[in-house]
């Protein structure tokens, strides 16, 4: 076995036999425990947690690479998914604790006391934790087959396990003390590589400054303005200019992520296990400092593996690399199929260009910035190792977050809140770990046979999220006249016209030839790109709430009392009403 | 009762300020405003490029620790707070 493998094997199972540790020193014995770990996390504790929950395989391995590849485009991502945390520390977290439930179909169900709400609730979480699932298991399946080399089904068989194990063993309790660990070692596999990376190309340890630097090889020209040249001079669009589809499509597309962030359940669900309103509020600053950690390095990341690709490829303008004479990384990656070279000019040379006919660089896969920057850059095989376990450890955190958001809102929501009323907490208890399981088979099916529509699927994820469930959550707290079938008429017009917008271009139900308006710039409304839809979406469910509330009359005088009660943190927790 | 209604009007006073802040610097400076602003430098950054990938995030890092403090003195203030 050779050393790389053997530093794997320890980072990777060595941290594995930690999440083990932790499932059984933390398992849960009530429900309380399994659904919020009895509420009694600490703020710091709790943002950590948030941290790991959030940022996933795609936070990890795809964020950086995009960014590499979009230039000052890719920033929609940078302040989509941290811009978020500023709408649910202000409008959201603080009156949803205050209110004091397990899950988000719960409150909704209490604030518009209404079942039809909550099933609406219901089938937008699971709708959007399942196509987040798909993700993180495909990233679990693709780690462990190119980093230990072991069949991708296998790998998925070993993620899913350690999932089960520690999720269904200590519910919510085990799997906060675990992201906690897995945080901690998904920071450093992202930071040390970069902090490397940084030192090298520009002499400052700190990639944030390191990416405002002047280069370290002595020609005092700035690494960005470097890196402007060099892509330019090869065709591609100016990197820190490059802007995504136009400015009307990227400030769509912003808007939509931070919505669609404040409104996912299994983050949302992340407040309800701290002791107070104000740990509330708090947490959710500390959870956006630990986020803004790996976000503010991100774009550091994605230009270095950007300038250190080119510069690979191309060492001094004009003389490009010998195709025979490519580095070890280049043959790895070829291997996997995530990078194609075809010869095309004959010199058996690699030439790198914006114009297809003279482009020999066929395929570079977004996705392979992240994992194979530390072998671009020549770094020890104990930083390449270590970008493994952070990537599984990325993956597995936000899979058993997205998998109690499910198994609590089938097992709470709809077996005791629904169906059975009657289920004694001893029985909950049980049907909420049977959910979990099935749950984890469900998620690793998907992950060995994504449907084609996989990728696609995100953009639905945070459409549904943002057209339903943050405006739903907002007016509950804000509107407090806002009346029950005012509120589903909203969720459900805003999910209505998000969908057949994101199926008339994609296709119904994603299936390739059914989209009847084609996937094309011109036929987009305003130019907005079917993933930057669902601040459309928002704003057509709160102009539909607001109409249909003139129709059905204010909410009754219970319940405005209770949006005055869950407004201010003292006084006793809200009541849930019988009907 | 009138307590409370100047408890709520006081915290929407502050989430109003938070979200003009959060708005400028990120779709504002970063999007919007953008091209002007990348004829500034700010070391080896465009500003406007700066605001987008750096400078937005690091506000509403700042903005949040604001926003809370702010309500826990106004949870004193009104004598509000969790018992």
């Amino acid at each position: 076995m050779d050393e790389l493998k053997l530093y794997t094997y320890i980072a990777v199972f060595g941290s594995f036999a930690v999440y083990f540790g932790i499932a059984w020193w933390a398992r849960a014995g009530s429900t309380s425990e399994f659904y919020v770990a009895g509420g009694g996390i600490t703020p710091l504790q709790n943002g950590m947690a948030i941290g790991a929950d959030w940022m996933s395989a795609a936070s990890f391995i795809s964020m950086a690479g995009m960014i590499s590849f979009l230039g000052y485009g890719g920033s929609v991502f940078l302040m989509g998914w941290t811009g978020g945390y500023v709408l649910l520390a202000m409008l959201l977290a603080p009156y949803l604790r205050k209110h004091g439930k397990f899950t988000v179909p719960e409150f909704i169900y209490d604030r518009y006391y209404s079942k039809t709400a909550r099933i609406v609730a219901v089938a937008c979480l699971i709708i959007a934790s399942l196509t987040y699932i798909i993700g993180q298991m495909k990233g679990v399946g693709v780690a462990f087959s190119r980093f230990l080399e072991v069949e991708y089904d296998n790998g998925l068989y070993i993620g899913m396990f350690v999932v089960w194990v520690y999720a269904v063993l200590g519910g919510m309790k085990g799997i906060t003390y675990t992201q906690i660990a897995q945080y901690v070692v998904l920071i450093f596999a992202y930071t040390i590589p970069a902090v490397f990376i940084s030192l090298q190309l520009t002499g400052n340890p700190i990639p944030q400054l390191g990416l405002g630097s002047t280069l370290a090889d002595g020609s005092g020209i700035y690494l960005l303005d470097k890196l402007d040249m060099v892509v330019t001079d090869l065709g591609f669009k100016e990197y820190t200019t490059d802007n995504m589809g136009g400015s009307v499509n990227m400030f769509a597309y912003t808007l939509s992520l931070m919505i669609g962030t404040a409104g996912l359940p299994h983050v949302i669900m992340r407040f309800f296990t701290v002791p107070s309103v104000k740990a509330a509020r708090q947490s959710a600053g500390y959870a956006l400092v630990f986020i803004a950690l790996l976000y503010t390095v991100a774009p550091a990341v994605g230009a270095m593996a950007r300038l250190n690709l080119m510069n690979t490829i191309e060492p001094v303008a004009g003389q490009n690399l010998v195709y025979a004479e490519r580095p070890q990384w280049f043959k790895d990656w070829e291997k996997t199929g995530l990078l194609k070279y075809e010869e095309k000019n004959g010199d058996g040379k690699i030439q790198y260009t914006a114009d297809e006919a003279t482009n020999e660089m066929i395929k570079v896969d977004r996705d392979i910035m992240v994992l194979a920057n530390p072998a671009i850059a020549n770094l020890p095989n104990w930083v390449i190792a270590l970008v493994a376990a952070g990537g599984l450890a990325a993956a597995l955190s936000t899979a058993a977050g997205l998998l109690l958001a499910i198994s609590s809102s089938i097992s709470h929501d709809l077996m005791k809140g629904i169906l059975t009323p009657n289920l004694s907490e001893k029985n909950e208890l049980l049907a909420s770990r049977i959910v979990m399981t099935v749950a984890v088979m469900v998620a690793g099916w998907l992950g060995l046979n994504p449907p084609g529509f996989a990728a696609g699927t995100v953009a639905l994820a945070f459409g549904l999220a943002a057209s339903s469930i943050f405006p739903a959550l907002m007016m509950g707290i804000f509107a407090k006249k806002m009346s029950g079938t005012a509120a589903v008429w909203g969720m459900c017009s805003g999910i209505g016209i998000t969908m057949l917008y994101v199926f008339q271009h994609k296709g119904f139900m994603f299936i390739p030839g059914t989209s009847f308006l084609g996937d094309m710039g011109p036929n987009w409304f305003f130019g907005i790109s079917p993933n930057a839809f669902g601040v459309v979406g928002a704003v057509v469910n709160f102009a539909v709430a607001f109409a249909a509330l003139k129709v059905t009359g204010p909410a009754p005088a219970h319940i405005q009392q209770m949006v005055e009660n869950f407004r201010t943190p003292h006084g006793g927790i809200a009541e849930a009403h019988d009907h | 009762m009138e307590d409370k209604q100047s408890y709520w009007s006081e915290n929407l006073r502050l989430i109003f300020i938070s979200l003009v802040i959060w708005f400028v610097v990120s779709f504002g400076f970063g999007l919007l405003l953008v091209e002007p602003l990348n004829e500034i430098r700010l070391g080896g950054y465009k500003l406007g490029f700066w605001f987008a990938q750096q400078g937005s995030i690091y506000t509403f890092v700042a903005l949040v620790f604001w926003y809370t403090k702010k309500m826990n003195d106004l949870d004193k203030k009104y004598n509000v707070e969790e018992s």
